[in-house]
């Protein structure tokens, strides 16, 4: 056992633009959940309309990045109000059905063969980004301690950490204003806020939308760290994984979604190389030597450290118990 | 006390019913080797064989493949003949496993057809279209999986004769059987999910992996030797002792712990991951068949061809779902169901004791969840993931279309969502089809929210 390379590659995907992108998807997820007691389990729609809108544009249609991320983010919105306009009006499980549903179905049309000739199918799309890495300013990749980082994924590890930050800045402001404790009104006694004369439906809409935004940002950064698209990046765990970092880092917190990315990706990548490397000298029983066992065993201690969370400490690392007392 | 007995009693005769409906199949596959030309055990025999063969070297490739990077292209191929010799003109297509086409072959002169594929990986292959007169040896399973690291990977794919169906009323005909047989199922699996909900409000996200060990559970007795009839009753139990778990070790202490409906949700979610990946680590990411009922020659039966497998899957259905439906109307802890789902503190403070009532039905509904997977296993094949895909979303657009939290409705949902996924594939592309079931489920939102057969009531 290398210790030393397990905290490495911990610490490196830990700090490295996935974290960055997960940390987008757990803001625009406190917006929903933390704020308005939304219980959007379909944020990893909103990531595939936000990456496909930048791959659609340039990969399939040549056009300008800038176009593509104005298209990815628009794409957000129509999804936004398409998911909300039958379902935000009901009761919130029948929400909840329908945008993990609704998110499914996304993924199946984006890489299913008649949608080849735009999506790419199931091949996906490639080379979505030059224009993003012609501008790269690093001529050296970033060095810190045990880890580093190419020149390219530096310069998108800059930008979509400094897109977390704004994001966060964001949500903080908005939180702060009226508008923010109507929604925390409307999280805590939704009938009281409707008595008081406010629009329940519209905010419910509005705080879908900015979330559902912040979430196809994510998307956005997603396509261009990578420079593809494909659908099978965008499965149904990645909402659950969202929530565990929201949850992790604390509900409704302004830090919350970004510490919690920290850990869950340390964590979660930390344990795939120690289970990699484990195989590697045989200290496993037999049933985890098998290919599947390194993610699968990850995917296992996340779904565990998801209930546990939830139930022994539902107001995660910086939460106030006192808020979030969410039932439906 | 006497509570607890009477429950567990109940749910030992929940599954005592189950298993005596199940034994059915061994009687019907006396039939087909009587009634077909071609014994379809030899069949099976044959095709598993195959299989077997193929299975080392593809490991071994996939190793490989580790170790090095792919220097030699990955092609698969294989050879059609029938009686008459090699059969020229099937046309194949040749999809990633669960996605979607990646291009055709057709078998040339002598039978033989290959395609190279883009890398290793999982691909489905599945016949298109077949020459005048030629059959597969099992139509329903006209799709073949199969797993290449690189170089050349044989798929196993046999021909053999039967009643061809053309033309579009054919194949309508034909599909309403298919959803017929895949609505019931999800009925079955939709019952427990939509009761759960009704009597505790509970949405299960977990719901799924329990189907999902039903199958699961039952292969591993089926590949130990015993016969589907037996290992399936096996993973009935084992499902619905996981239900019972869930709701004893899980749900019941952390509902008197106070944890809100909102966190039991997220709770269900994480639930449903560790379920879902312990059963990959120990079953694998392939998909598999039951060593029974896997191919079958197909019989006619008036307009429609199909295999007495299925009609042995539908009449289990039937009769299973006849059963649950009268017991729910008919018998005691039938009618506490309804009374809880009803109005829970109406139905406590009238004497139902409602922590009863909910472990009934999620025993039950957890054996009904793994006999529908067992059904599915024995229809298509058993793989680690069909609990969620397209499963638990059917059962959500069926329960939601009947009447959220109604077991009539979730029956009469299911059913129509099952018609609805069979009969698009008439109209448009096979891989869609679960789309088109979501499809029906947002516009059912929009027109009726409450479903079909829901109270009116304010649900905003």
């Amino acid at each position: 056992m290398d210790f030393e390379a397990i905290f490495g590659s911990a610490l490196r995907s830990a700090l490295g633009p996935q974290a960055a992108v997960y940390a987008l998807l757990a803001i625009g997820l406190n917006v929903h959940y933390g704020y308005t007691g939304l219980l959007n389990f379909g944020q990893v729609g909103f990531m595939l309309v936000g990456a496909y809108g930048v791959g659609i544009s340039v990969a399939t249609f040549g056009l300008p990045l800038w176009v593509g991320v104005i298209v990815g983010l628009l794409a957000g919105v129509v999804l936004a109000i398409i998911l909300g306009a039958p379902t935000l009006r009901l009761r919130a499980d029948y929400f909840a059905i329908t945008t993990i549903a609704v998110a499914e179905v996304l993924r199946l049309l984006f890489r299913s063969g008649p949608a080849r000739p735009i999506t790419g199918g199931p091949f996906g799309l490639q080379s979505v980004a030059n224009e993003f890495y012609a501008i790269n300013p690093f001529t050296r990749g970033i060095r810190m301690g045990p880890i580093n980082y190419t020149t390219q994924v530096s310069w998108s590890l800059v930008v979509t950490w400094g897109l977390v930050a704004l994001a966060t800045l964001l949500v903080a402001l908005l939180m702060r204003s009226p508008w923010g404790r109507v929604l925390r009104a409307i999280r805590e006694d939704e009938d009281a806020a409707r008595a008081l004369g406010k629009n329940v439906f519209s905010y419910k809409m509005q705080s879908l939308v900015l979330g559902g935004v912040l979430g196809s940002v994510g998307g956005v950064m997603f396509a261009i760290a990578g420079s593809t698209v494909n659908a099978d990046s965008f499965r149904p765990q990645i909402t659950f994984y969202a929530y565990a970092i929201l949850i992790l880092g604390g509900a409704a917190t302004r830090i919350g979604p970004i510490v919690g990315a920290i850990i869950f990706w340390f964590l979660f990548s930390g344990v795939q190389v120690s289970v990699r490397q484990m195989q590697g000298s045989d200290l496993l029983p037999g049933f985890l030597s098998g290919a599947n066992a390194v993610g699968a065993s990850a995917l296992v201690l996340m779904g565990a450290a998801l209930v546990l969370l939830v139930v022994f400490r539902p107001q995660g690392i910086f939460g106030d118990p006192r808020e979030l007392k969410l039932d439906a | 006390m006497s509570a607890r007995v009477r429950a567990f009693a109940l749910s030992i005769a929940v599954l005592a019913t189950l298993m005596v409906a199940l034994l059915a199949p061994a009687i019907a596959a006396l039939a087909p080797a009587a009634a077909a030309p071609l014994d379809a055990a030899t069949g099976d025999a044959l095709i598993l064989a195959q299989e077997d063969d193929e299975e080392p070297a593809a490991e071994e490739d996939e190793d490989e493949d580790e170790d090095e990077d792919e220097a030699e292209a990955s092609v698969l191929f294989g050879t059609f003949r029938n009686a008459d010799g090699p059969v020229e003109g099937v046309q194949l297509t040749i999809a990633e496993t669960g996605g979607s086409d990646l291009g055709e072959a057709v078998s040339g002169e002598n039978g033989q057809w290959e395609f190279e594929v883009p890398g290793p990986g999982d691909y489905a292959v599945t016949v298109a279209a077949l020459p005048e007169g030629v059959e597969l040896r099992d139509p329903d399973n006209n799709t073949v999986e199969v797993t290449i690291g690189t170089g050349r990977r044989a798929v196993p794919l046999a021909l053999g004769e039967g009643a061809a169906v053309s033309g579009k009323v054919a194949l309508f005909l034909q599909q309403t059987l298919s959803g017929l047989r895949f609505g019931l199922i999800i009925a079955m699996t939709a019952v427990g999910l939509s009761l759960i909900f009704g009597t505790t409000g509970l949405i299960n996200f977990a719901h799924g992996e329990i189907v999902i060990i039903g199958a699961v559970v039952a292969w591993f007795a089926n590949i130990a030797g015993l016969h589907l009839v037996l290992a399936g009753a096996v993973g009935v139990a084992a499902a619905a002792l996981t239900a019972g778990v869930l709701d004893r070790g899980v749900f019941r202490p952390l509902t008197r712990r106070g944890v809100g409906l909102f966190q039991l949700l997220v709770v269900t979610i994480g639930l449903s991951l560790v379920l879902r990946f312990i059963v990959l680590i120990f079953f694998g990411g392939r998909s598999q068949p039951y060593a029974q009922y896997a191919v079958q020659q197909r019989i006619s039966v008036g307009p429609f061809a199909t295999t007495p497998r299925d009609l042995v899957i539908i009449a289990i259905a039937l009769v299973v779902l006849i059963g649950v439906a009268t017991g729910i109307q008919r018998s005691r802890i039938g009618k506490a169901m309804r009374a809880v789902a009803d109005n829970r503190d109406l139905a406590e403070s009238s004497g139902i004791n409602v922590e009863r009532v909910v472990s009934v039905v999620w025993i039950a509904g957890g054996a009904l969840a793994g006999l529908g997977g067992v059904l599915y296993g024995t229809m298509f094949r058993v793989s680690y993931d069909f609990g969620f895909q397209p499963m638990l979303l059917l059962m959500f657009a069926g329960i939601i279309l009947g009447g959220l939290g109604t077991a009539y409705g979730a029956m009469i949902g299911s059913l129509v969502v099952g018609l609805v996924t069979e009969l698009s594939v008439v109209y448009f592309p096979n891989e869609l089809k679960t789309a088109w079931a979501l499809g029906v489920l947002v516009i059912v939102l929009l027109v009726r929210p409450q479903g079909l057969l829901g109270r009116r009531e304010r649900i905003g």
